[in-house]
């Protein structure tokens, strides 16, 4: 991709506009569905209406007689896949088996794809789909997870961290003189990127297919292919440069890419697929969460017990599972705290992550209830948070790499005037609304993984670096540009980041807010040997001005090498390579947690904890005759190291906050029970913020320098801004109101109740 | 116990129409199906892909282009009722390099993320302008709320919006 935007010399801190920005308000920019590939065949899907049971027939002749429908691809005519669990276990599957569409007649939740019309236009194929007709054996089934036994498997996912207990909580708090003993739930949520999932598979005829898919993770969904259908690997290529949002929803590969690559492999020709907005309710989801909380404090809010246990449905075929329970026993000194969790199988799909998974359930919920605390001792919230602070990982017992959340809560507190808040309930007003001030603690994980940049320096002066990663609308391609351009000395149109491409070197899926922090990394890692390679070419230049000077003696500015002590002899990088003999310098360099960090947090004996940490402030006007609530002020401050990009950074934790609005307020999944099948499945009726429910949202990135957390002091923005939101709107609307629902949203007829 | 659905209704004879659009200034003849949605027909028959398909049901705004100068839902709109119409999309805003004045104040304003909600965005504010509702920040907001961005990039649209609110050149 070109970017043509800017021409003044950026690096990390520069609040460069978007790259990709050209691209995207031309629509010029491709996703999945969007490729074009000639002689393309159109698939719809046909979505089971029982939740458990079996197809006993599947009447395919009225869609096969149709104008256009080419086939009809089933459980009865798919070809060979694989047998195995293992080939379908992508990099972040749960322990289990991995559900596999068309395997055999078997339905095991509502919504599971059992045909896949394919037609020569679309319009061809969806008639078809309305046309083909199933007859089903009907199972019980049980849908309602706080009606399904609980249970802790064995077998729990690489990332879930096992509660780790202290002291006595059942006598604390048997002893306290304030408690709080409470039940929290947050129901189901979809992801909904506005993009819905697709695949283009281009069938070559040799062999070799190339697969646009909306994936956050080019190399995931290859493997998952070759694992699935038996393809080799050089004859899979996945692309994603542009992906419509994901929060989630396309870490493991969807169903969408499955039967896509099956309709081609059956057919040999290509074929797209596009799931409808309906579909996008029948694959994954944010789990929904009965969280069980107890607190006791002493009159002054230190906490002198913490009990927080977190029950969350799984599939009956996989086991997920995130760490909900332990978000406020890690956040708060008290010295004595159980975190337990539970999981209970229901007849659906299974959940999987979505915006921080855990830690927008369980800090959220847990924030509400500690507010709960500071009414019961008559503590200020942010009063009883400072009380309770804690620089330690209290749950690990051990310090972190940074924390800058005591400047946090103060810079957020003065922005927002939270001195001037009246502390009874329903003391505050605006005409006919009552006004409620409310807030919380956000925290989440600041991670690194292994990730491998090729850079690649031209004679002209143009640099160009790659990685199989992602850019989901998080900025990686902004965030590269601005990194590669800072340490070679150019301007950011002689940089071009590629992304989405699993040709390209070794990336994760984009997730866990991990990216800025690892890909920045190993672009600057990259680069760093593009300096080391143009060093020593300058040694050849006649005359060598340079003196052999190494790079630690240069500056490398406006595409030159400059000595630093003396900037009158420099040496540009066209002419060093032309004097070397060589057109290009290129080199493949990975940004990877030491051995030593590796193998400790491998052990679980990790020495410092990393995590990025925020304070939300809200402030909420209810009208008191409707109910209605407005949320007209919020502001997040937020401690999260290094800031590569003030301005895309801020769009982050503005989209975080925007959808912890949408889960105190709007988002809410909703089942049927009796038909074991979710009911709201299009936004007219799952509610997401529109333009009228976001009024100012003020961020505040804290000073927060960190040498340890990661190579550039990054820890990553994509998460963080959606913690804790949710409860500093339900705070405030207690504030508001004086009425506490412990059930989100917190919607008018919660409210008028 | 098995379970038999509806049948399904008789089988329509596949009928083409032949209609006229200019699209983006360009004369375009179709001969297409009665049931082809204009959205359907710029990205599948146009390659105007830059016309986004979010939901399919209205719900959205992705998929809003200007026809005959006003904003629509080309989702819900069939391309066959719209024959002899001047339809204006995201990819014939801008002339050549320059930039129309609303796609560069998304830019400057970083309203957007993933970027799949944009076009419809764009349209529907230049829309907007036409009609001569965006008068102040609340109206602005009202008035665009047919736009559902998922990435949250609402504030940064509304501050776009109002930057070129007043400019003869960005209706």
């Amino acid at each position: 991709m070109a970017t043509k935007l800017n021409d003044a010399p950026v690096g990390i801190g520069s609040s460069l506009s978007r790259v990709d920005g050209k691209l995207k308000v031309t629509g010029g920019a491709r996703y999945a569905a969007e490729h074009p590939v000639a002689d393309l065949l159109y698939g719809v899907v046909v979505s089971g209406a029982i939740a458990k049971g079996r197809v006993t027939k599947l009447h395919t002749e009225a869609a096969m007689a149709a104008p256009g429908v080419v086939e009809v691809v089933s459980h009865l005519n798919r070809p060979h896949i694989a047998w195995f669990d293992k080939a379908y276990q992508d990099q972040v599957a749960p322990p289990g088996s991995p559900f596999r569409a068309f395997y055999d007649a078997e339905i095991i939740y509502s919504g599971q794809p059992i045909a896949l019309v394919v037609g020569r236009t679309f319009e061809d194929a969806r008639h078809g789909a309305s046309l083909v007709q199933v007859e089903y054996e009907i199972d019980e089934h049980e849908t309602d997870f706080e009606r399904s036994p609980e249970f802790k498997p064995k077998k729990t996912r690489d990332t879930f961290v096992e509660p780790k207990n202290r002291g006595d909580e059942a006598g604390a708090y048997a002893k306290a003189e304030h408690k709080v003993d409470v039940s929290y739930y947050l129901p189901t949520e979809h992801h909904n990127p506005m993009e819905m999932h697709a695949t283009t598979v281009q069938w070559h005829g040799d062999g070799r297919i190339t697969v646009y898919d909306k994936t956050q993770g080019s190399q995931n969904v290859q493997a998952y292919l070759v694992g699935v259908f038996g393809f080799a690997k050089k004859n899979v290529r996945v692309l994603n440069p542009y992906v419509g949002g994901g929060f989630g929803s396309g870490l493991r590969p969807q169903y969408q890419v499955y039967l896509a690559t099956l309709a081609a492999k059956m057919l040999e020709r290509s074929v797209r697929v596009v799931l409808t907005r309906q579909q996008m309710f029948s694959f994954t989801h944010r789990s929904e969460c009965r969280h069980i909380i107890r607190l006791g404090a002493n009159d002054d809010g230190a906490l002198q017990s913490i009990y927080s246990k977190a029950v969350t449905p799984t599939s009956r075929f996989e086991n997920y599972m995130e760490p909900i329970a332990n978000w406020g026993g890690q956040a708060y000194r008290c010295d004595n705290a159980t975190m337990d969790w539970a999981l209970t199988a229901v007849d659906t799909y299974t959940p999987g992550d979505m915006r921080a998974p855990g830690a927008a359930t369980g800090m959220t919920l847990f924030e509400m209830a500690l507010d709960e605390m500071a009414y019961e001792t008559g503590v200020d919230p942010l009063a009883l948070r400072l009380t309770n602070y804690s620089d330690r990982d209290e749950m690990m017992d051990i310090p972190y790499t940074s924390k800058a959340l005591r400047e946090a809560y103060q810079e957020g507190a003065e922005a927002f005037g939270w001195s001037q808040r009246e502390a009874a309930p329903r003391s505050m007003r605006d005409g006919s609304e009552l006004v409620g001030w409310g807030m919380a603690t956000g925290i989440w994980d600041a991670m690194f993984q292994k990730t491998t940049v090729r850079a690649k320096l031209s004679a002209n002066g143009h640099l160009e670096v790659a990685t199989a990663g992602s850019d989901i609308g998080t900025g990686t391609y902004t965030v590269m540009t601005q990194v590669a351009a800072g340490a070679l000395g150019l301007p950011a149109d002689q940089v071009s980041a590629v992304l989405g491409d699993s040709d390209l070197p070794p990336s994760p899926i984009e997730g866990g807010s991990w990216t800025a922090a690892s890909t920045g990394a190993a672009v600057q890692i990259a680069c760093d040997a593009v300096r080391v390679k143009l060093a020593k070419a300058a040694a050849k230049v006649d005359g060598n001005p340079l003196g052999g000077a190494s790079v630690d003696d240069l500056r490398f500015e406006d595409g030159r090498m400059i000595l630093a002590a003396d900037p009158s002899k420099a040496v540009g990088y066209g002419e060093a390579m032309t004097a070397a003999g060589v057109s290009e310098i290129e080199a493949t360099e990975a940004a990877a947690p030491g051995p030593l960090e590796s193998i400790g947090e491998m052990l679980g004996v990790k020495k410092k904890a990393k995590n990025t940490h925020s304070a939300i402030y809200a402030e909420v006007k209810v009208d008191e005759e409707l109910g209605v609530v407005r949320v007209t002020r919020i502001v997040c401050a937020v401690a999260a190291g290094r800031i590569v990009n003030p301005k895309t950074a801020r769009s982050q934790i503005l989209g975080g906050v925007v959808m912890g609005i949408g889960m105190a307020l709007h988002e809410e999944t909703l089942a049927d029970h009796r038909i074991g099948r979710f009911m709201n499945h299009n936004f007219a009726e799952y509610h997401i913020p529109a333009h009228a429910d976001v009024l100012d949202i003020d961020v505040i990135f804290v000073d927060e320098p960190d040498s340890e957390v990661s190579p550039l002091g990054i820890k990553g923005l994509g998460e963080i801004g959606i913690v804790g939101t949710a409860a500093a709107i339900g705070n405030a609307i207690f504030h508001a109101t004086g009425k506490r629902v412990r059930s989100l949203p917190i919607t008018i007829d919660k409210l008028l109740d | 116990m098995p379970t038999k659905l509806a049948e399904p209704t008789a089988q329509t004879a596949e009928r083409l129409i032949d209609i006229d659009l200019t699209v983006n200034g360009k004369a375009e003849h179709f001969s297409i199906a009665p049931w082809v949605t204009l959205l359907d027909l710029l990205r599948e028959r146009l390659d105007l892909t830059g016309t986004k398909k979010g939901c399919d049901h209205g719900q959205c705004g992705a998929c809003t282009v200007l026809v005959d100068g006003k904003r629509v839902n080309s989702c819900l709109t069939l391309a066959v009722v719209r024959d002899g119409s001047e339809i204006q999309t995201i990819e014939g805003l801008s002339s050549g390099d320059t930039l129309h004045p609303m796609q560069q104040a998304f830019i400057d304003h970083d309203a957007f993320q993933c970027g799949y909600c944009t076009p419809g965005q764009i349209c529907s504010a230049i829309g907007m302008l036409r009609e001569g509702k965006a008068d102040g920040r609340d109206a602005i907001r009202e008035n665009m709320s047919g736009n559902l961005c998922r990435c949250g990039a609402y504030t940064n649209i509304a501050d776009a919006i109002e930057s070129v609110q007043g400019r003869e050149d960005a209706r």
